[in-house]
Order: C-alpha cells, then structure tokens, then sequence
C-alpha cells in the first residue's frame, strides 16, 4: 500500500458522507451480529431454512418464529461487476466499486462488497460500513498479508496502517501493548499521554524507543490539560483509543465517603466526556480526510457496564455511565462516518484484581483483540473467556445474571 | 376480447409536471382516439410509480371519473400485460364494458434516485447500501452470468441495440433521435460491468395507454382493434436459481401457444421488455423463439429492425425511446396495437398478422419478479 501524501493545508478538506443507512428493522438482525464481528443469517427455527434478504416470516413455511444464527460464511463467487456510476454521493466518490453475485453455501444468494482479490471461492464476513450498518463482504478464501489494504475493503475496516492514533495511557500494562501492537500493525504516529511528565513510569523508556511513539503530557481529569493537547493534535488523530481507567474495588458498604467512587467517575465518566468535548469535533470534521481519515474512537469499558458486579460495584457503575455516554459519541459520531468501538473485557490480570480467580485477561490479548476490532471492523468487542461467557448470560436473560451476581 | 386505441404521450427527459400530468394526457388522448366520451369509459387500471401519495382511487377523483371498476397496477414492466389481462377479465365478466389501461410517469431531475432508494424492502436492506447502482448492477450481475454461461459477446447484445434505434428513428415519440452504430456502442463508457452506456436505458417522463372492450363493441364504435389470442402471468417463478437465466415464460409459454392456437414461428413480430438487451435473449429462449442459452446464435441469424427477418421491438423499444417508468411496460403493448391495426406508420411489418408481447418486472432484489405475455392477432385473425 502507498502511503498517502502529505496534506495541502490549503485545499479544502472533503467532508463526510456515508452510504445509504436506511435498513428496516428486521433488516437490523444483520448489523447487531455485525457489530459483534459474526456472521448470522436468518433462519426458521421449524424448517431450519436459511435465508436472506431478511424477512418477517418464512419464505417456505410461513413461520414466523425465525432467528439469527451464525452460518458458514463460505460461498461461490457467481458473477462480478465494476461499478462506474452510482447515484449515491458516497459511491459517485470512491468508483469504481467492486460488487459480487454470491451464492453461499448455506443457501441463499447475496449481494456483496467484492475483494479485488476473490476468484472463485469467497469468505464472506458481514462487516459494519461507514453509516454503521452492516453490509457483506466477499473476501478472498485464503487471507494473504496484503489483503487489508484493499481500498474498497479499508472504506469498512478502522485498519491503524499508515494511521494517526492517540493511547491516552502509556503507564498501564495494557497502554504499553496497544503502543506496540499498533506499531507494528504499521501505524504512521503513536501519541501516548501520560499523566505525570516529570516522572518516569515502568516501561517509559521501552517506549520511547519506538520510533512512531510521541509521549504527550495528558490528564483526563483535567480540562485545561485535555484542551491544551487536544489542540496540539486533534486535528491529526484518526483513531483515539481512550484506556485511562480508575479501578478500585469494594461497593457501598465497605467504603465511607464517596472519594474513591468520584475519582472512578472523573476518570471513567469524566475523562472521556472531556475527550469526547475536545477531540470529537474535529475528528468529526475529518472523517472523509484522504486515504487516512479520522476513524474510530475506542472506549476501554469493562463487561461489568452491562451488569454490576457488586465486588467491584462503583467501579461498574462509572463503566456502566460510560457505556451509556458512548453510546451518545457514537450517535453524535456517525454523520462522519467515526466508528465508536466499545471494549468490554472481563477481569484483566493486574492488580486491581488480584483476588479474582482465573481466567484473566493478559494486556497483550486484550490489545490483540482491540487491534483485531479495528481490523475488522467490529464495534462491540468481549475479548477472553469471562466476557464471552457474561455476554451470552446477560442476552439470555439479564435478571438471571443480576441474580447470579448477587450471591 | 380486443384492445383499440393505442396512446403514447410523446417522452421528454425530465419533466416539471406531476404523474397526474401524464396520465391525464395519457386518458385525454385515449378519449380523443376513440371518439368516446369520459362517461362511456366504465373501467380504468392505472400503473405508475411516480404517483404516490395517490393511487389509481385519488386519480378518479383527480380525473373526474367515475368508473365502476376499478385496479390499481404497480408491476412495472409487468403491468401492461397484467393490465389487460385483468381488463380482459372484467369484460367477460361484464364488470365494465370499456376499460382505460393507462401508466405513466415523471421523471424530476432527482426522481429517479429517490425511485431506486426507496425501490422495495430488499432493495433498500440489501442492494442499494452496495453502492446504489439500481438495477443496473443487478441487470450486470445477470449479464455477466449470461456472457460466461453461453457465450454472449457485447457485438450480440449490440446488434439489438443498433436494431432497435432503427426502428426508433421512424417513431415520432421516441427520445432518441440520432442513429446508433455498433462501433459507438462499444466504444461507450462502463456504467456497471459488463454493461455500458447504451446497454441501459434512458428514466424519462411519458405515457402509454390503451382500450380493452369486446369485439362486438369495438365494432360498434367503429373502432380499428386487435385481438387477444393468448396471455399467460406468473410471479417469483423459479425462486431457488441461485441467478436468474429464466422467468415465468419458461412455465406457461405452452399454456400460451395452446390458448392461441398457434406457435413461436407463426409470429410476424416480438415486443419484448428490454430494460436491458440480455433480457430480450431470456424471454426469447423462455418463449420458445430459440434454445435455452441458444440466444447469442439466434441473435447472429437474424436482423432485427421492423423490416428484418425477427422484427423485435419494432418502435424502438425503451432501449432507444426511453424509459417513462411503469409506461415501459406498455411500450410494447401499445406498439403491437399499432402494428396490427396497420397504425405503425413508417415501420409498419409487412402483413402484419399476429405479434406477441412480454413483460417483466420489478427487480425486488437480485432479479425480476414478474413475468407476463400475450399473443395479439388482427381483427381478421
């Protein structure tokens, strides 16, 4: 992949526009399995046919009692075509545009994104496009190293190659891997805040051996400090991956005074509403920049946002706040096109959890996943064992999981 | 039963006025043709996808009409067979004694994008967030199939193109003027792969139109008229194909035939729908005219203009006159009308006696849902 040139500051800037979003709600079923990165289509849960488009009842029984369930993403590419006009302004941008006919094998025919590369076998992915709605993907069989950089398949991904990308906390365990994942994935600048300057931290200078890395004086707990760097780079920034984070455990009773529980807040809740106010605006503006536009904003939560876990209750009430002021970002994001990814680990192996039984998350998995979200163009992630296992409980019946948390 | 008083309100481009526009001057020109008073029209279909908020109800009142019966035909390229068999229908069974089968649309600068957005369900869920290309990445899709499948070339789809606009340049109504030659339509720009320019047609405001009485009324009017020998209808046909390379045709072409007592070689000309030229190939395989994948062959034999020897599409077809919406699904209808009332003037088939039309319509998702036909003969056949 070329890198992309630099900037005229004087012409002017594209502005976003994204692909038609319009979806009917059954239609939604696609984007929900999407956002999680699976690949589900519906199917009748008498007949057990499979089909798409979605519909409201069964194309062969008539039954209503339909799901969503994860299929074969395999198929067969049937015929291919170049776009060279559109009706639409998002495409009219970026032809021509590569689409595929795909008959897939577990049934129906689809309509597809097509990957330059794909000849006869596909491997289709249901990915979320620029509008947040999910749309299918037909990639090559076999992954080859390269196959990211396809320009159509960019367009979905959050891919850090050649990309600006802001960690807003170098000093944790899990701040250091993301700084060296995102390096090698080939990122253009690494800024990483730190909160206290004129101390070195653990790490520090292994970090400042690579060569993208900008250490950058950054406190989310204070609004000057976050105004002052947000104007010094926000312009730049692509992808802003928000991990401060205050832990401390215990709930109510175990505690007096509310001091612990505000400073989660100020750092959870607070930090990331003054990231969002100082550094959304203009990576809204720039979410159509060339061939390295603002792309997304990750959000570190935790899976106890979804459900309290009363050893570690105000902490998961500061994650649940955020979780809900996410959700605001990515709605106030997406005219742009930024995708909001939220990260939902189970415990991580440090030690604001010591006294939690395994399985924990180690920092490099956790900034694995983070990498692969962005790769593949997720915007809900639950890495490990323990988040997985808290996602499928709370779907399946959340008041059962309040119980269980309870005991 | 018969069909009389063929209307076409000539196309333009793009149009400031509303459907209700066209289709009143579509009704207006059916009233001045026939010598009929609005009174002595009973029944009325009406086909149009610009007409929204209205349907054919809000058009009776628009209208002034008071019929006592009544259809409503949002089958594009489908409807006018589907019109006149309903029509037909209501005749026999003396629901109404003369029927208006009109469509018609607008065409606004901005009309046709909005058309394809909010298109159908599937198309909105699973097509147009693919890049908007409407029905021509879906028509590209099928193309493409057909070209690799049976050894279709561009020259072939090209040779009905250049045909058609032939016949085109001899009918006043038809938008385009200039004549087409093969090495302008290869050299045309890439719309959707393998498909160029002149592979799709024109969006265009218009209108078509016609009568269907009995016989026995038509004559009684003094009406020239033609006859309806055979039609056949059918939906989603064939839904598991994985890409569609047949359509209801292939069914009840033989129940067609049968009803019509006569064969595909007795035909004196084809009116296809021909959005697109590789659907022309699939309804004259579906339709028995040659093989299945026998199309590119059958296109080599033969010339197509009104005087060759498979004259198809004998006014230009949409291809060269232009697409006005639902009306392209009376483009052909209205044409054999002429044809076989001896109405066709500078392109009228030598002894015209017996022609057959065919309509497809609505590309839903990935392919055509409605199929129709009809075998129309003289007054004397």
């Amino acid at each position: 992949m070329e890198r992309p040139k630099r900037k005229n500051p004087v012409l002017r800037t594209r502005l976003p526009t994204l692909p038609p979003a319009a979806r009917s709600r059954v239609a939604l079923g696609l984007t929900a399995a999407a956002a999680l990165g699976r690949f589900e289509l519906q199917q009748c849960r008498e007949c057990g046919m499979v089909q798409y488009p979605p519909r409201e009842a069964c194309q062969s029984c008539l039954s209503v009692n339909l799901i969503w369930k994860i299929q074969q993403p395999e198929g067969e590419l049937l015929a291919q075509t170049v776009l060279h006009h559109s009706n639409d302004l998002f495409f009219r941008e970026r032809l021509p545009w590569r689409l595929g006919l795909v008959k897939l094998d577990c049934g129906p025919t689809v309509v597809a994104h097509l990957h330059e590369a794909v000849r006869q076998r596909v491997h289709v992915r249901a990915m979320l496009d620029r509008a947040g709605q999910a749309v299918i993907a037909a990639l090559p069989s076999k992954e080859s190293s390269d196959m990211a950089d396809d320009r159509q398949l960019r367009e979905f991904t959050c891919d850090p190659k050649q990309r600006k990308v802001l960690v807003t906390d170098g000093k944790t365990g899990l701040g250091q891997a993301l700084v060296k994942a995102l390096a090698k994935a080939g990122a253009d600048i690494i800024w990483v805040g730190h909160t206290e300057p004129w101390k070195k931290f653990a790490g520090f200078d292994e970090l400042q051996k690579i060569p993208q890395v900008t250490l950058l004086p950054l406190d989310v707990t204070d609004s000057k400090n976050v105004r002052e760097a947000a104007a010094e780079i926000a312009g730049k920034v692509d992808i802003l991956v928000n991990n401060a984070e205050h832990h401390r455990s215990f709930g109510i009773a175990n505690r007096q005074g509310v001091e612990t529980a505000r400073a989660e807040m100020d750092v959870n809740y607070f930090g990331f509403l003054r990231l969002a106010q100082e550094f959304g605006p203009a990576m809204r503006s720039r979410g159509a920049d060339g061939k390295a536009s603002a792309v997304a904003w990750v959000n570190l939560l935790s899976i106890y946002a979804h459900a309290n876990f009363p050893p570690h209750g105000t902490f998961s009430a500061s994650k649940a706040a955020a979780h809900s002021l996410a959700q605001c970002l990515r709605a106030e994001m997406r005219p742009a096109g930024v995708r909001v990814i939220n990260v939902f680990p189970g415990p991580l192996d440090d030690e604001w959890n010591q006294l939690l039984p395994p399985p924990k998350l180690a920092p490099d998995t956790l900034a694995r996943s983070i990498l692969g979200a962005l790769r593949e163009g997720v915007e809900d992630v639950y890495p490990g064992d323990v988040a997985q296992e808290w996602l499928a409980r709370w779907r399946d019946n959340p008041k059962a999981l309040e119980r269980e948390l309870s005991a | 039963m018969v069909l009389a008083a063929p209307v076409t309100v000539p196309y333009v481009r793009y149009s400031i006025r509303a459907a209700h526009w066209w289709l009143a001057r579509a009704f207006s020109a059916l009233l001045k043709s026939s010598n009929l008073q609005k009174g002595e029209i009973d029944g009325l279909t009406v086909s149009s996808f610009t007409l929204a908020p209205d349907t054919a109800i809000g058009l009776t009142q628009h209208l002034g009409l008071s019929p006592r019966w009544l259809d409503h035909i949002p089958l594009g390229g489908a409807s006018g067979v589907v019109a006149l068999r309903r029509a037909a229908r209501a005749v026999q069974a003396g629901d109404a004694d003369v029927v208006a089968c009109i469509a018609g649309d607008t065409n606004h600068v901005d009309s046709f994008r909005l058309t394809l957005a909010n298109f159908s369900q599937f198309a909105r869920d699973a097509v147009y967030p693919y890049g908007a290309g409407g029905p021509n990445a879906s028509f590209a899709f099928l193309t493409a199939y057909y070209m690799q499948k049976h050894g279709a070339k561009r020259e072939d789809f090209g040779k009905l193109c250049v045909a058609q606009r032939a016949n085109a340049l001899r009918f006043d109504s038809s938008l385009f003027k200039k004549p087409l030659t093969l090495e302008e339509y290869l050299a045309a720009r890439p719309i959707a792969e393998p498909l160029h320019l002149f592979d799709c047609v024109m969006p265009c405001a218009g209108a078509e139109a016609f009568l269907v009485l009995s016989e026995q009324k038509a004559k009684k009017l003094k009406l020239p008229y033609a006859r309806l020998l055979g039609t056949i209808e059918r939906h989603n046909a064939f839904a598991s194909d994985p890409v569609q390379m047949r359509a209801g045709w292939a069914l009840d072409r033989e129940d067609l035939y049968r009803q019509a007592g006569v064969g595909p070689k007795d035909m004196d000309f084809v009116q296809t729908y021909d959005d697109y030229p590789v659907i022309s190939l699939m309804q004259l395989e579906d339709l028995g005219f040659c093989e299945k994948g026998e199309g590119p062959a059958f296109v080599r034999k033969h010339g197509f203009t009104w005087d060759g020897s498979f004259p198809l599409n004998t006014s230009g077809g949409q291809l060269s006159v232009g697409q006005a919406g639902a009306a392209g699904g009376f483009l052909g209808m209205v044409e054999a009308i002429r044809q076989l009332t001896g109405r066709a003037e500078g392109r009228q088939v030598k002894s015209a006696k017996l022609g057959l039309v065919s309509g497809f319509g609505m590309i839903n998702y990935d392919r055509g849902l409605g199929s129709g036909a009809a075998i129309l003969g003289t007054s004397k056949a």
